[in-house]
């Protein structure tokens, strides 16, 4: 207990100095967002009164202070560009993000596993060197470059889906994940093939170890041995593994989500930055942060439950 | 052991159901009458008030939305819209606008004379800061006389009838930025930031109505992925596609309709930085450039030269022999930099925005060529909110390629943005030529004279070369084959009232 | 016996891939066939032939002289990110792992917050601040890349610190700017190894990224990913204009991935 409750404040710290970071950085820019907004039209009376308006004629640190009082009440404030709450502007693109990021997590336990398995338990026989090649060469396909392939096969040969042709998840969950499974999976590819290698090594180092050794001169049935000892200290690393990866797809996803015109965060994140929209760009980013900070909590604890001696 | 059997059978099972999900997925065709989905290259902006919406992109859908008393049809000319008739006095001061009967608002209230006065008040209100207030102030009075509405000027104005387009709309909603109300064909639904907008066929509409009842205007910002949405279908209409792109959809279940976009394509420079400020640097460009290549290696020879601010659309004001002031010649163009202190050549940047294949491929074309004479032309690739905000606002750039018109048909629209002082003029082009045939050609009522000086403005331009002129785009109309009936207009506009379905 | 084999061939073939992505640099760098940025309007997108091994792209340009400039550009923005990531990373790590203290605690929280995001949106962000093109894209991914190296770092030096001899050598009147480049420095080079191959990988793909999304080299000069971007609007047509980018960038990850992995097993 002692231990989570550590973790979390660790956890909390983090996301603040995350904040600040972020927070501070805009301010640095000499660029004034008022000014941007006015343009010729700009005087200086109206650009004081803009300023007042938007909230800028503040300290910085009494911006700080009222940004973080904001987001702990869930008001990310006002966007410059579409005076909407930011809230609102980003309810339903997180949802897609997120949608499709766990989708590519989950693709890539569903196929991993099995193929990991299949490979480590093939791993002493000649085919070992197909799929070690196969799997190497997966992995280092860049997931924009695999999705405008599969864009072209299954979009535009194949007709398996519309390019483009996302639908809202409010509108059509079933046609929704029937879209973003394809970017879910050009997401996924690469991440699959480092899980069977790692699943493949560790089990191939687990299996020369002693205490396998005498497991199988006990007259142990190899399968048995595999699964019960091999796989199950195969599993901490990869968790580990899958935890960090969760990073990875987000960040994957910014990019893939252009590939098929995915309008989740990537896009209004892509706009915001170059239109100045700091209210936006800073909650996307935060938001993020967090998911990737939470994540990590996560296999942290799942760690240590799979293995008690762990103590960090 | 047994747990992984169904490991196995449980994969199985969610490939399957992918595929079938997919299946479903593809198949969506639908009714042609009931729904379309056009693409667009930009959000529309901020507001959707009729009077402060100033991008192109964004009158062009709003035109579907709101009307003014006129409104242009696609030859050109100006047809009764919210008003049924209109006359104009012998002396050209007063205009009678006389309602039409039944127009709705799409919040269903009827169109008063209250309204009409209310919006064309907020333009010609002398504190006004609209897009349009500078056309109206030349208004003197404007007042309500039963059912006719009677517009009074200071002066003649030829063009002012163009001027009344400007869209009505009720005077109590107060929210009509993000909340618009108008009386076109289609009315607003809603709208979602960088991914789409809604529009829904207006049952009440006065005139003739519609064909399609729901429409979803889908931002497609990253250009080079329009064509994989029209092969795929989720895209069934784009205006403006380039003719590689068009290329593409030759086999595919697409027309390809041509017209003319109606803008001037040119490498805007701004006159206001170093070396643009000196006239001989920018000759020396316009020498360098040349149009004619431009158009054969990226539109497929496809589109008209221009060498001025106008374009053939606008008929008497237009004049062909401008485009002869620059022919290609390197030689002067390199004698030009020497006089002008820069006989190594410069460097500068051109700032395009992102979403505009036909002007990155333009930029592209005029960065090569400028090599010939020794200058170094960089691309910088902008979002076109950027765009909107440091170029044409913040006027903070060195050149630029985009196309530019007008908002309304008008040669005073057209070129009242390179007077000195116009809020509108981001090339910061200055002549007190320029300005002084402008305001001949804005005071003068007799219409001869004013084309006349319309024209020496044009003839300005080109010979202090304001700009680096390329020419009027070739519209290329990728239509889907469900559907029919799009047409071009002079000006900026999709009219998808027009659109209907294939029977 | 058989885990050696394979190594060696992982090792055999990452270097031959690598050395022809270096020699395709180089290539870049000393000639290429055709002038990649010269457009040419009788070859507008010309399939693949003896004359264009890789075709030519919409404005009849040769797309493997572009692909030669594309690897040069890479590697050079990869090289630079990993020197800046590993330059500044060195400098913290040892900073925070030698010291300790308050300042190891203040920077590794930091570190961490950091760390907390993906390169890329690192990356994104600098640029956002910065403006695109090469230049800001090198510092943007330089900065994004420096966490995880000083982490690793800070890691090792406290590691090497808390050795027994390094405790000696102190307890001999050592001062610490002795003890860091005479004694830990040299032993980092190790972890620094892979950690830099690794890292390269990383950057390549970064980068390759970053330019697909336009944030990198502008047009008309050629990278890899602007080229896979430019390339998606003739895809049905030209499928070749974005399958030879693609590989190549294939080609350049695998062939580091396969070189720092045979490296890694071997020390």
């Amino acid at each position: 207990m002692k231990y989570v409750l550590k973790k979390i404040g660790t956890l909390i710290l983090t996301l603040l100095a995350v904040s600040a970071l972020v927070f501070f950085a805009f301010s640095l820019i000499p660029s004034n967002p008022a000014i941007a907004r006015l343009g010729t039209e700009a005087t200086p009376e109206k650009i004081a009164k803009l300023m007042h308006d938007m909230g800028l004629d503040r300290p910085v640190l009494e911006r700080f202070g009222s940004w973080i009082l904001g987001i702990l009440h869930g008001d990310f404030g006002t966007s410059y560009s579409y005076n909407q709450p930011v809230t609102t502007l980003l309810s339903e693109k997180i949802g897609v993000t997120l949608l499709m990021s766990v989708m590519a997590i989950l693709i890539t336990c569903l196929l991993s596993f099995p193929l990991g398995i299949y490979v480590a338990r093939k791993s002493d026989s000649k085919l070992d060197v197909l799929f070690t090649t196969i799997n190497q060469i997966v992995m280092s396909i860049p997931s924009f470059f695999s999705g405008i392939l599969i864009t072209l096969l299954f979009g535009l040969i194949l007709k398996v889906f519309t390019p483009g042709g996302y639908v809202s998840y409010k509108k059509d969950f079933l046609g929704c994940i029937g879209y973003l499974i394809f970017p879910a999976f050009a997401i996924a590819l690469p991440k699959i093939s480092m899980v069977v290698k790692l699943l493949r090594d560790t089990a191939l180092k687990e299996a020369d170890k002693d205490y396998v050794r005498t497991a199988y001169s006990r007259g142990n049935r190899t399968k048995a041995v595999f699964y019960k000892h091999v796989l199950k200290n195969a599993i901490i690393p990869v968790i580990t593994f899958l935890g960090m990866t969760f990073a990875d797809i987000i960040a994957g996803s910014i990019i893939v989500e252009q590939v098929f015109r995915v309008p989740g965060l990537g896009r209004i994140l892509l706009t915001s930055i170059s239109g100045r929209d700091y209210p936006v760009v800073e909650a996307i980013i935060l938001l993020l942060a967090t998911a990737v900070v939470v994540s990590n909590l996560v296999v942290d604890l799942l760690y240590k439950k799979f293995d008690p001696r762990i103590h960090v | 052991m047994k747990a992984f059997k169904k490991l196995w059978r449980l994969i199985f099972l969610s490939a399957t159901l992918t595929v079938a999900l997919c299946a479903c997925g593809g198949d969506k065709a639908g009714d042609a009458s009931a729904h379309i989905t056009i693409g667009i290259p930009q959000d529309l902006e901020e507001t959707l008030d009729p009077h402060e919406a100033m991008a192109a992109g964004t009158r062009e859908i709003l035109f579907n939305i709101y009307e003014g008393l006129v409104k242009p049809n696609s030859n050109g000319e100006l047809i009764p819209a919210v008003a049924d008739e209109f006359s104009v006095s012998d002396d050209g001061l007063t205009y009678t606008f006389h309602l039409r009967k039944g127009v709705k608002f799409h919040n269903g209230s009827d169109v008063t004379a209250e309204d009409v006065l209310y919006s064309i008040g907020r333009n010609a209100d002398p504190s006004s800061e609209t897009a349009y207030a500078s056309a109206f102030s030349n208004v003197k009075e404007y007042k309500a006389d039963g059912e006719n509405i009677v517009i009074t000027l200071n002066q003649k104005d030829n063009d002012f009838l163009q001027s009344m387009t400007i869209g009505i709309i009720p005077k109590d909603v107060t929210d009509i930025a993000t909340n618009p109300v108008g009386t076109g064909p289609y009315m607003y639904v809603s709208r979602s930031p960088q991914e789409n907008v809604i529009l829904k066929r207006f049952k009440d509409y006065w005139g003739e109505k519609a064909y399609i009842e729901d429409v979803t205007l889908k931002i497609c910002s990253n250009a080079d992925s329009i064509v994989m949405d029209l092969l795929g279908g989720s895209v069934d209409f784009f205006a403006r596609i380039t003719s590689a792109q068009a290329a593409q959809l030759k086999d595919a279940d697409f027309n390809i309709e041509e017209g003319t976009m109606n803008l001037v394509q040119a490498m805007y420079l701004n006159n206001a930085v170093e070396p643009f400020t000196n006239e001989k640097v920018r000759q020396a460009l316009c020498y360098a450039v040349d149009p004619k290549e431009i158009i054969n290696l990226a539109f497929d020879g496809k589109g008209t030269e221009l060498g001025s601010s106008m374009f053939p659309a606008f008929g008497k004001y237009f004049v062909k022999e401008i485009n002869d002031v620059y022919d290609v010649d390197l030689e002067k163009a390199k004698e030009l930099l020497k006089e002008a202190g820069y006989p190594d050549g410069f460097s500068f940047t051109i700032k395009v925005p992102s979403n505009y294949q036909p002007h990155i491929d333009t930029a592209q074309v005029i960065a090569e060529q400028l090599k010939k004479i020794g200058v170094t032309a960089e691309i910088k690739l902008v979002e076109w909110e950027s765009w909107l905000s440091d170029v044409y606002i913040g006027r903070d750039y060195e050149a630029t390629v985009v196309g530019v018109d007008a908002s309304q048909m008008t040669a005073r629209a057209m070129l009242e943005r390179f007077t000195s002082d116009s809020s509108k003029n981001f090339v910061n082009f200055k002549s007190d030529a320029y300005d002084a045939a402008f305001n001949n050609a804005i005071s003068t009522t007799d219409d001869a004279k004013a084309t006349e000086y319309y024209k020496e403005c044009e003839w300005i331009l080109a010979r202090e070369a304001a700009n680096v002129y390329i020419q009027d785009l070739a519209e290329m109309v990728a239509i889907n084959k469900k559907y029919t009936g799009y047409e071009f207009y002079p000006i900026y506009v999709l009219d998808i009232a027009k659109i209907k379905p294939v029977k | 016996m058989d885990k050696t084999k394979t190594r060696n061939v992982k090792f055999i073939l990452g270097l031959t891939l690598t050395g022809i992505i270096l020699v395709m640099m180089i290539a870049g760098i000393v000639h290429t066939p055709y002038d990649p940025m010269a457009m040419d309007l009788s070859a507008k997108l010309e399939g693949v032939s003896f004359k264009h091994i890789m075709g030519c792209d919409n404005f009849g340009r040769d797309i493997f002289s572009r692909v030669l400039v594309g690897v040069r550009e890479t590697m050079f923005v990869a090289a630079a990110v990993v020197f800046i990531g590993t330059f500044v990373g060195i400098i913290i790590g040892t900073v925070t792992g030698y010291f300790g203290g308050w300042v190891d605690e203040i920077l590794m929280r930091f570190n961490d917050a950091v760390l907390a995001f993906p390169s890329v949106l690192l990356a994104l962000l600098v640029i956002g601040i910065m403006g695109g093109g090469t230049k800001a894209l090198i510092i943007a991914l330089g900065i994004a890349f420096v966490p995880s190296f000083a982490r690793i770092i800070r890691g090792e030096v406290l590691r090497i610190r808390n050795l027994d001899y390094i405790q000696c050598v102190r307890l001999y009147g050592a001062s610490h700017l002795r003890i860091i480049v005479v004694h830990i420095l040299p032993n980092l080079r190790t972890v620094l190894l892979s950690s830099v191959l690794i890292g390269f990988n990383n950057a390549v793909l970064a980068e390759a990224g970053m330019s697909y999304l336009g944030m990198g080299a502008q047009p008309p000069y050629p990278s890899l990913g602007l080229m896979l971007s430019e390339a998606q609007g003739v895809i049905y047509s030209n499928p070749w204009n974005a399958v030879f980018p693609g590989l190549v960038i294939v080609i350049m990850i695998l062939g580091f991935s396969l070189l720092s992995d045979s490296l890694e097993k071997k020390t």
